[in-house]
């Protein structure tokens, strides 16, 4: 990787930040996997590590290698888009995965399937 | 010209995402990216989805910034609710919304939108009912979620898409 010179003091501070706010929110999303209770509850926790916390660590890589290169630096976008369009279809699918083994044990915990979902009951006579 | 490119836009969507992706606009990379989105194009043409219609680009602008300002504020509620030393995601549970939008292509925004979110998930969509099965971690009241994701989502992709 080609570099024309030193960081300046501002772009290294403002770097720091975000990085580390980014790292800080992910930090607490990843403590929520821990500390929430239910399996629908822990989903909700990773969101903050792909959205604000993403967005603060691409927003400080765009910033360190845009100024260390003299040169607007783009890949971060694209990062953010994939991310953005590839997580939801993730925690989708395992939220419907949950939801299924749950209505299949009989669990009273989720709603039932004529409450909107186009999944077959469980098979109960 | 549509057999040659069935969706334009996505196709220099794609080429842009080539060019971006190697940092290069030389005339080789230009002719393997045309290449490339062409062929993406067809693909996507032999799964018939049904072409999207943009009606108005400025109601995606404005939809864009409420969306991004609504993911930084639950970012902030979330993350409150799990640093909250007693007992976080109490408030946890399902609710259901029906939903007036019959574009599939809203409707798949509104997932996106929606699971993305901090402390929203989509769960299922009934097309026969048209209800959506939502999973909220601060259920408190039902009826700030309903005013929100109808109100301030699916007005605005409803201007969009139908």
């Amino acid at each position: 990787m080609s570099t024309t010179g030193e960081l300046p003091v501002w772009a290294a501070l403002l770097t720091a930040f975000l990085v580390l706010t980014g790292a800080g929110v992910t930090l607490i999303g990843s403590i929520g996997l821990v500390r929430l209770g239910s399996f629908y509850a822990r989903v909700h926790a990773p969101t903050l590590g792909t959205t604000l916390g993403m967005a603060c660590i691409l927003m400080g890589s765009a910033l360190f290698f845009s100024v260390l290169e003299a040169r607007p630096v783009t890949h971060e976008i694209l990062i953010a888009i994939f991310v953005t369009l590839t997580t939801p279809v993730t925690l989708l699918l395992l939220v419907r995965a949950a939801l299924y083994r749950d209505r299949i044990a009989g669990s009273t915990d989720v709603p039932p399937a004529d409450a909107g979902d186009g999944s077959p009951p469980p098979e109960n006579g | 010209m549509s057999w040659l490119l069935p969706f334009p836009l996505l196709s220099a969507v794609l080429l842009l995402l080539w060019l971006l992706l190697n940092q290069s606009i030389s005339p080789g990379h230009l002719v393997l990216g045309s290449v490339l989105s062409i062929v993406a194009s067809w693909a996507m043409a032999a799964l018939r989805p049904g072409k999207p219609g943009i009606r108005r680009p400025m109601a995606a602008l404005h939809l864009m910034a409420v969306v991004l300002i609504d993911i930084f504020r639950s970012n902030i509620a979330v993350g409150r609710i799990i640093v909250h030393p007693q007992e976080p995601g109490a408030n946890a549970g399902f609710m259901t919304i029906p939903l007036d939008m019959r574009s599939r292509h809203g409707l798949a925004v509104l997932s996106i939108i929606i699971t993305s979110t901090p402390g929203t998930i989509w769960v299922n969509y009934d097309p026969a009912k048209s209800v959506l099965l939502l999973h909220v971690l601060d259920l408190v009241d039902k009826t700030v979620w309903i005013r929100t994701i109808k109100g301030r989502y699916e007005r605005l992709l409803m201007e969009i898409f139908e």
